[in-house]
């Protein structure tokens, strides 16, 4: 397996055999973390900007994170702090970074498309940290290790996404990632939030959680909002808790060694029993430990060969 | 005295029933039956000769909005595309809702125009969907319908009264049919596509229910509407019932429409983003087939100019709308007539001449003898490749770069007058 | 570690250097020059260097083992993390799990790799290595060494030293590694 992109812009364009050439790239960066000297050169002399145009900590300081553990040196640019706020666009925002050797740009952004937009145009790796509702790929990615760390396999499992899948670009990734390495995907969540449309992308839906909570090998919950615009999906977070929550009750319903996973920050009482997030069955802090080798890898394969 | 004789083509006028080969007579301007002075020979052998098209959906964006496209500009593409009328959308900057600045579109029209150009007004004021235009004063002052298109007038009681109040001049309304609510902060067509993308849908439900009201309004106030740039399965059945049922209901379709689907978008190209938007291949039968049984009764490209920077930006940010009029008559003949045989090549200049003649009242789109001679000569049967570097556009948000298609127009003629020939 | 899936092809015209039976003496003295220069064999490791330094370290051992009836520690060491010239590679060097002993202290690291070339590759060995902890030596074991040194590095034991042009290639093949039977091959530009 040869490695030959620049850019991470999605999980849908990769094959089953690049994602699994993360994971095990991953495998061998996660023991980095149990060194003495967390650190190695690969990227040394290399320049990451993290350019958040949306906000976001954890995301960021994994990204961060995997950049210094790497040696390469890291640059924070947020919305605020750009000149998007004065009406620059995104293209001559980016070109200005590239202008400034920037190796590799690492994009959070509000609009589906945006990684793939600056991509094309751009000789920098373009990292998507998340655009629109399109895409996660690093979360699902870090999942998928997670999983597989875990179970040994991913063929043959079955994963119930439970939440907002309509609004979620981690379950987008997830579904890709999950559907091309042989999983069984279920999709629950209100009707509203999970349309019959996602069967077009390989997954079965469900609406009721019942039916399928005890079937699970991996019950990956996101995180529910209701801010103004989700007030006409559903009606209160109270319902979507009585409807679709992981609650105690649900989860003695669980396999006993079914994996509980959630890709933060999580409303405890909300998708999920407080007490069900911190039992053992729940895997999110090994989520956010993975998430760090899987972001090293993907640096690494997209930025390490190419010339500064 | 000046006189040209068009020579040995095959000549259809819907108008008058005729399709035949013979000679076309024009003398000082006018389609003749005979002449005093020798013409000048033009030879048609092989060739279609076409009463002059007419576009009535283009926006050529002045005044105010003159990088992108410019009447002077516009017009020249529309000669390119085989078009010697069109009809100018208000929604310009400032828009189209006053007599002063109808009578500023004619003028620049006259001044720096190769095609007729008419004005359509706005029905409410700067196309804010809240208060009546001067439709009155904008009748007087030329406009050929009234439409806020680019924005559609979501309160029905406002609609309601304008279509009563434009009743009594006898003008069309044209409308945009979009309602805001369902439609949200839809960029495309909702269904598999957006879903993959993430991107915010655009229901074709948001269309169907908009054309629904319409047709009730239609009924009730028995003012003509006419909706614009059909792009769903359920507007086309709606408008079906409605015109069987008598109702004065029209519609248009564009050619984006039915030659592309929201599959286009897979690559967030922003050259494919356009309001309505692009949709899934069922609904692009519905149209078809509504253009093949006499349901849609008017083509039209909804000609919509932009910068290369204003489309160079993150798909959800960037403008809605691609340019049409040097591609639109290409694309109907090569797939409604060529590939799909949906309907004879008659019948699609009648879409294009009487049809919109007729709904606005132009004089144009005849040949009868008397008539301004606006003609078109289209050859049916001429392969050729969609070059957007040699648009007479300023813009260049072409979406069918590269694009092979069978027919096009090859010699525009104004009033008499050759503006364009390849 | 990655099985063949199949045989790793080797250059036209390539001339045989060693042969099974020729590359299995190389080894066997490895082994007992290791046995001789570390009285305590429980205080070494044998690391190996991707991709065929590994299957290297796992032959000695188990010589090791026949003629001393030591078990001594196997492992691997990724060096493409810590490559200087990374940034040459066209695609990025495969990146192996790393296994070491729990701790490296008072430990002797023999790294076994198939050539020594350039030294590159032993020194970005050494960075990692260095990475877990500070053993009490490192000593370094190949099977070819070809010349050509661009770093101050030599190694302690030497199965064959093969003297070559720089535009010449080497080759070394495993049955385990490669699908074709043990050898070393040399082959022209």
């Amino acid at each position: 397996m040869n490695w030959t992109r620049k850019d991470l812009t999605g999980l849908e364009s990769l094959s089953a055999a690049e994602i699994e050439h993360i994971l095990d790239t991953a495998a061998a960066f996660k023991d980095v973390g149990s060194r003495e000297v967390k650190k190695v050169p690969a990227l040394r002399g290399k320049t990451l900007v993290n350019f958040f145009v949306e906000p976001s900590t954890r995301t960021r300081v994994s990204f961060e994170l995997a950049a210094f553990r790497l040696s390469a040196d890291v640059i924070n640019v947020s919305a605020s702090t750009s000149s998007l706020t004065k009406g620059e666009t995104l293209k001559d925002t980016a070109l200005n970074l590239q202008a400034l050797h920037a190796d590799i740009i690492v994009l959070r952004h509000a609009s589906a498309g945006a990684a793939q937009f600056l991509a094309e145009r751009l000789d920098s790796s373009i990292i998507n940290a998340g655009d629109g509702a399109h895409e996660h790929p690093t979360q699902a990615l870090l999942d998928t290790f997670t999983i597989r760390e875990r179970k040994g396999r991913i063929a043959g499992l079955h994963v119930v996404i439970i939440g907002d899948i309509l609004f979620s670009r981690v379950a987008r990734s997830n579904i890709h990632a999950l559907v091309k390495l042989g999983a069984r995907v279920t999709l629950c969540g209100p009707s509203t939030l999970v349309p019959r449309a996602f069967e077009s992308l390989g997954v079965a839906v469900t609406h009721d959680i019942d039916s399928v909570i005890a079937d699970a090998d991996v019950v990956n919950l996101l995180r529910i909002q209701h801010e103004r615009q989700r007030k006409e999906y559903f009606p209160s977070l109270g319902e979507y808790t009585a409807l679709f929550g992981l609650t105690k009750a649900r989860a003695e319903r669980l396999k006993p060694d079914a994996l509980i996973m959630h890709p933060g920050p999580i409303n405890r009482g909300v998708e999920i029993d407080s007490d069900v997030a911190d039992s053992g069955r729940s895997v999110i802090l090994d989520q956010v430990t993975n998430g760090l080798a899987v972001r090293m890898a993907v640096l690494y394969l997209c930025a390490g060969v190419r010339p500064s | 005295m000046s006189a040209t004789l068009l020579k040995n083509g095959r000549i259809i006028d819907p108008e008058n029933r005729r399709d035949e080969v013979g000679d076309l007579l024009i003398v000082d301007g006018c389609i003749a039956e005979k002449s005093d002075a020798k013409p000048e020979i033009i030879d048609c052998t092989g060739k279609v000769v076409a009463p002059g098209l007419i576009d009535l959906h283009v926006h050529f964006r002045e005044p105010g909005q003159s990088a992108k496209e410019t009447i002077a500009t516009g017009t020249r593409a529309a000669a390119a595309g085989g078009f010697t009328s069109v009809v100018c959308m208000p929604n310009t900057s400032p828009s189209i809702d006053s007599p002063s600045v109808v009578a500023w579109v004619q003028d620049k029209a006259k001044a720096e125009g190769c095609v007729n150009v008419f004005v359509a007004g706005a029905i409410t004021k700067g196309i804010a969907g809240e208060e009546l235009a001067p439709i009155g004063a904008l009748k007087k002052a030329g406009v050929v319908a009234i439409t806020d298109d680019g924005h559609c007038i979501q309160n029905h009681e406002l609609m309601r009264r304008a279509l009563e109040y434009a009743g009594m001049f006898d003008l069309v309304v044209m409308d945009h049919c979009q309602d805001y609510a369902l439609v949200g902060k839809g960029v495309m067509h909702e269904g598999a596509v957006s879903t993959l993308l993430g991107l915010p849908g655009w229901p074709a439900i948001g269309e169907e229910i908009i054309v629904a009201r319409n047709a009730q309004l239609a009924e009730l106030t028995g003012t003509a509407i006419h909706c614009q740039h059909l792009s769903a399965a359920g507007s086309v059945r709606i408008l079906r019932e409605a015109r069987a049922r008598g109702i004065r209901l029209s519609g248009e379709v564009c050619p984006h429409h039915i030659a592309l689907t929201d599959e286009a978008i897979r690559g967030y190209d922003t050259n494919f983003k356009m309001n309505p938007p692009l949709r899934s291949q069922e609904h692009v039968d519905a149209l078809i087939e509504g253009i093949a049984d006499g349901t849609i009764t008017i083509l039209a490209s909804d000609h919509a100019p932009h910068c290369g920077y204003e489309k160079e930006v993150e798909f959800d940010q960037a403008p809605f709308g691609i340019l049409g009029l040097e591609t639109e008559l290409g694309l109907f003949l090569d797939i409604l007539v060529h590939k799909r045989r949906a309907i004879d090549l008659p019948r699609l200049i009648q879409l294009y001449t009487e049809n919109p003649a007729k709904l606005l009242g132009l004089d144009r789109g005849t040949l009868t003898p008397g008539a301004t001679a606006d003609v078109t000569i289209i050859d049916p049967g001429l392969e050729w490749t969609v070059d957007k570097a040699a648009s007479a556009s300023r813009s260049r948000n072409n979406a069918f770069h590269g694009w092979e298609l069978k027919g096009r127009a090859v010699r525009t003629i104004v009033g008499g007058k050759t503006v364009w020939s390849l | 570690m990655t099985e063949p899936t199949q045989p790793t092809p080797l250059p036209p015209g390539a001339t045989l250097v060693l042969d099974s039976a020729a590359l299995d003496r190389c080894l066997k003295r490895l082994a007992h020059e290791i046995i001789e220069r570390n009285p305590d064999l429980t205080k070494v490791a044998l690391i190996g260097i991707p991709l065929r330094g590994i299957h290297i370290a796992q032959r000695l051992t188990a010589f090791i083992e026949q003629v001393e009836k030591v078990r001594v520690f196997a492992g691997v060491v990724d060096v493409s993390m810590h490559r200087d010239d990374l940034h040459r590679h066209r695609v990025p060097p495969r990146v192996e799990r790393t296994e070491l002993p729990r701790s490296l202290d008072d430990m002797t690291i023999v790294l076994t790799d198939d050539v020594l070339f350039s030294g590159r590759t032993c020194r970005a060995a050494m960075e990692t290595i260095s990475a877990y902890g500070r053993p009490a030596r490192i000593q370094y074991a190949v099977l070819v060494d070809r010349g050509h040194r661009e770093l101050p590095i030599r190694a302690d034991y030497v199965g064959k030293n093969l003297p070559t042009a720089l535009a010449q290639k080497v080759h070394v093949r495993f049955a385990a590694t490669d699908g074709i039977a043990d050898s070393v091959w040399i082959s022209q530009p």
